[in-house]
């Protein structure tokens, strides 16, 4: 923990184009951008799967489908495949060939839980809620925006969380190639360093982590504003056996979405 | 696509895919075995599960290439021995089962719990025979999704060397080789689909009565092991 | 017998639930905890069977405190049946029934073959036994919950709210099958209910708690319908009951009067109800020949059906019953084998009622009878 403390204590470590603040930049950079990348196509999909009910089953294939794609090998092979692409394609920056690839095997990282949680969440909307939203008059899509979406908030949110966990720890593999940096740069260089290499290594893993876990306080917090007063809490006070919280409030467990 | 290069290579494949297949599923099996009682003990003792599951997610916000990295120091082995990845893999699959584990006790319905205890059960032998089996289809959903995810972070160890399809991967990107990388990906997802049908398979196997055709008012458990089948239990819990 | 001595239950968070609880229920009968909600009835049932320790006092079972042999033991016998019969959703009905048995070691084939025997004691199919759970209705989970109970032959049965999930047809069937069962098993039963009607039809004895825990009342349920003990009580057990406490009044002094019957195919004279019966004497229903055409035979489907039936050992109530809700305002009155021995009517009914009022201003009518006199299927 010492070489950890002397690696990030050191202001010189944290500035310059290899610096941490770099570092961290380029992670976010990416991690965020394929979050949103990644939301903007599955919670329309999961929305639409959820409201009309059909396209389940194929929706959990597909869902299981990228789950089970190796994130390296896809990197890999989409870094190989972009870089033909641009020394065919003069007129495409070159810069492109790396960043498509690695963003897009984060966004596929990140689909799987937006999608499912987003169609799980309006699937178990009360029937009985949505045929009342119907009964006073609202269209399918108002039914949708005013009604589904709101209750199913609270999952749909956990599915961000989730997803941004694992995109936030799996953008380490991006180091692989060279140019993308982000954090794991420290994780895969820090032990051919000639100087505390350890605390190179171990104090990339932990800035991962602080990234992770402020990143997800934030999503956190977006998501308790968003979320109705009314669907925070589901457990009656002084009622000890809650069921599993779907909020986000109060929630350090938060935490433990799934990293793969 | 290189069919002469796979033909030739055929038998390194080949081991690199069963080197996989342990390298995944020993995580799992071990991690199960560990999970369960330490996801009872949270579920019951409610003070140990703020703690237990704060660390399980602090764990997992460790990247695995950190933790491929960091173990052989802690354990004192080689940094290619696979057993490192084993170790790691079997972190992150307590990480998430502890937690599955707990929470798909608590979806044991209250009548069931109370009927065992007034039945005159004592408290292991009603974790076995009654609130385990009645978690099962909970469990089972969690089993999945971290077979399926050690799958893949399994192919990661190959940053670091430890020989598995990922070296395919590794290969692959140094030769500037497409052929090894899809043959590596589709071992992946061949692997991930038949380890998760297995488990399918033994999920319906070991809950015969998941299937029975329902009459009249389902039970919550039933309800809450489908939604954890479609979306996965840690996204559930979130 | 049950013996609570000064027993008392305060929760971790200062609710006090039970308050120097101190009754005797005895053996052999069936005694029903009932009260408003939150008055502490389950907290009571489940200090019995320990599934809740009290904070002071004791309970003794036939003199020997129940802390005496260790929880789990003491547990597996006494049969314990809750509203949505908690039954193991992972275990088909027969093993379910099994449970208990082989907890204590019999052998899982010969647990299964008595299981079998206590469906069909329970009035269920035997052939229900290779379902799960789920595949019952609510009622038939219902009935497996009380043969699960009653598996291991416990002396003592506790029920809290068994029937209450359920509809009133069937709610009514489960109560009759356990009085049923009950007159065979002579089990000490103590039933929680907040319903009055069930607590006085299943009741030998009621044990009335006010919300704290207090214990208001312990009597027969005719006591307590004649005679509250208190304000409370009296707010309990409602404004009917007066009319309630007719249950308990035997209706052989109503004047059974003679009713010309007709059969099916017979054309129908006059301008009266008639009744109709089958060649047994058996009541059918009731034809109105003021509105029947002319000359034409009664037809089945011509019957409208009547009321309820008084029979052999009936009560005032259901003689009240039997003449209000028949069509002709005659209430039918059978023998033992149903067959028609004449018509009541609710003014006679009320003459006898009204006497009985009279006769016993708010006085139990002696205490033995008044369990005997009940409607209890013979
Ligand atoms: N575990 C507990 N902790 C704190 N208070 C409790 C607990 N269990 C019950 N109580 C309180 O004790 C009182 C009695 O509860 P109990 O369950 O015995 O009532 P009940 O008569 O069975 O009510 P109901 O008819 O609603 O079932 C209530 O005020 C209840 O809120
Ligand atoms: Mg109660």
């Amino acid at each position: 923990m010492n070489g950890v403390w002397t690696f990030l204590s050191d202001g010189a470590n944290w500035v310059g184009p290899d610096g941490i603040w770099t570092r961290i930049a380029e992670h976010l950079q990416y991690s965020v951008l394929a979050l949103l990348i990644a939301a903007v196509i599955a919670l329309p999909l999961g929305a639409l799967i959820g409201h009309t009910g059909k396209g389940i089953t194929a929706a959990v294939g597909l869902a299981n489908l990228l789950r089970a794609l190796p994130s390296l090998g896809l990197l890999t092979l989409l870094v190989l495949w972009g870089l033909t692409i641009v020394q065919d394609n003069p007129d495409i920056p070159a810069r492109w060939g790396l960043y498509v690839p690695s963003i897009l095997v984060l966004v596929i990282l990140g689909i799987p839980p937006i999608l499912t949680n987003t169609y799980a969440g309006i699937g178990a909307v009360d029937p009985a809620v949505r045929d009342a939203a119907s009964g006073l008059g609202m269209t399918g899509g108002q039914v949708l925006r005013k009604v589904e979406l709101p209750v199913a908030a609270p999952l749909i949110f956990a599915g961000l969380r989730s997803a941004f966990l694992q995109i936030v720890a799996t953008a380490t593999i991006l180091a692989l190639v060279v140019t993308l940096g982000g954090l794991g740069r420290f994780i895969l260089d820090g032990p051919k360093s000639p100087v505390n290499p350890y605390g190179i290594m171990a104090g990339g893993a932990v800035l991962v982590a602080v990234l992770a876990i402020v990143g997800d306080r934030v999503i956190a917090a977006i998501g308790y504003a968003a979320i109705s007063p009314g669907l925070r809490s589901n457990g009656r006070p002084g009622n000890r056996r809650r069921r599993p919280a779907l909020t986000t409030r109060n929630d350090p467990a938060a935490l433990a979405e799934v990293q793969q | 696509m290189n069919w002469a290069w796979i033909d030739s290579q055929w038998p390194t494949i080949w081991q690199e895919f069963g080197q996989h297949v342990w390298l995944s599923v020993l995580p799992v099996l071990i991690g199960l075995l560990l999970s369960i009682p330490i996801g009872a003990l949270a579920h019951r003792y409610g003070w140990l599960r703020p703690p237990l599951v704060t660390l399980a997610g602090l764990t997992y916000t460790i990247p695995s290439l950190a933790l491929f990295v960091v173990l052989p120091g802690l354990l004192g082995t080689k940094i290619l021995d696979p057993i490192n990845v084993v170790v790691a893999l079997t972190l992150y699959t307590v990480a998430l089962l502890v937690r599955t584990v707990a929470d798909a006790l608590d979806t044991v319905p209250d009548d069931v719990r109370q009927a065992a205890l007034a039945m005159g059960y004592r408290p292991v032998r009603q974790l076995l025979a009654v609130d385990l089996p009645v978690a099962a289809p909970v469990i089972g959903a969690g089993v999945r999704v971290a077979t399926v995810s050690n799958v893949s972070l399994v192919a990661i160890a190959a940053l670091i060397g430890v020989p598995q399809l990922g070296s395919l991967f590794t290969q692959g990107f140094q030769e500037d080789f497409a052929t090894p990388i899809i043959v590596g990906i589709v071992g992946c997802l061949v692997l991930a689909l038949v380890l998760d049908l297995l488990i399918v398979l033994a999920i319906r196997l070991l809950t015969p009565w998941q299937r029975a055709g329902r009459i009249g008012r389902r039970g919550r458990s039933a309800a809450a092991a489908e939604l954890a089948e479609v979306v996965g239990p840690a996204e559930v819990i979130g | 017998m049950i013996t609570f001595d000064a027993v008392s239950k305060r929760y971790p968070d200062g609710t006090v639930a039970v308050n120097e609880l101190t009754m005797e229920i005895p053996s052999g009968s069936t005694t029903v905890l009932v009260g408003p909600s939150g008055c502490g009835k389950t907290t009571s049932l489940r200090m019995i069977n320990r599934m809740i320790d009290p904070s002071a006092g004791r309970i003794l079972i036939d003199g020997t405190d129940v802390t005496a042999v260790p929880a789990s033991r003491l547990r597996r016998g006494i049969g314990y049946v809750i509203q949505n019969a908690g039954l193991f959703p992972h275990r088909t009905v027969l093993d379910n029934v099994a449970t208990v048995p082989v907890l204590t070691g019999t052998p899982r084939a010969a647990a299964r073959r008595e299981a079998a025997a206590l469906l069909e004691r329970v009035g269920l199919d035997p052939a229900l036994g290779r379902r799960y759970p789920a595949q019952l209705s609510g009622g038939q989970q219902q009935r497996v919950g009380v043969a699960r109970a009653l598996a291991a032959d416990p002396p003592i049965l506790l029920m809290d709210e068994p029937f209450s999930a359920v509809d009133p047809v069937v709610r009514t069937e489960l109560q009759d099958e356990l009085l049923r069962l009950q007159a065979d098993l002579g089990k000490t039963i103590v039933f929680v209910t907040h319903d009055i009607d069930e607590a006085i039809k299943l009741g030998d004895r009621l044990a009335i708690l006010a919300v704290g825990g207090r214990l208001a009342q312990f009597a027969a349920p005719s006591q307590v319908l004649a005679a509250p003990a208190d304000d409370f009580v009296a707010g309990f057990v409602g404004r009917d009951r007066g009319y309630r406490a007719l249950s308990f009044t035997a209706g052989d002094g109503i004047a059974v009067r003679p009713e010309p019957t007709i059969r099916i195919g017979d054309v129908p004279t006059g301008a009266d109800w008639l009744l109709v019966t089958d060649d047994d004497g058996h009541p059918r229903g009731w034809v109105d020949a003021a509105a029947h055409p002319g000359g034409t035979p009664v037809a089945e489907a011509d019957l409208r059906l009547g009321g309820t039936l008084l029979g052999p050992g009936g009560s005032v109530r259901t003689a009240l019953d039997a003449a209000l809700s028949s069509p002709s305002g005659r209430g039918v009155a059978v023998d033992a084998d149903g067959r028609v021995t004449g018509s009541i009517r609710a003014a006679d009914v009320f003459a006898v009622a009204e006497r009985t009022a009279r006769d016993e201003p708010g006085e139990p009518p002696v205490p033995a009878p008044a369990v005997l006199s009940k409607d209890r299927p013979a």
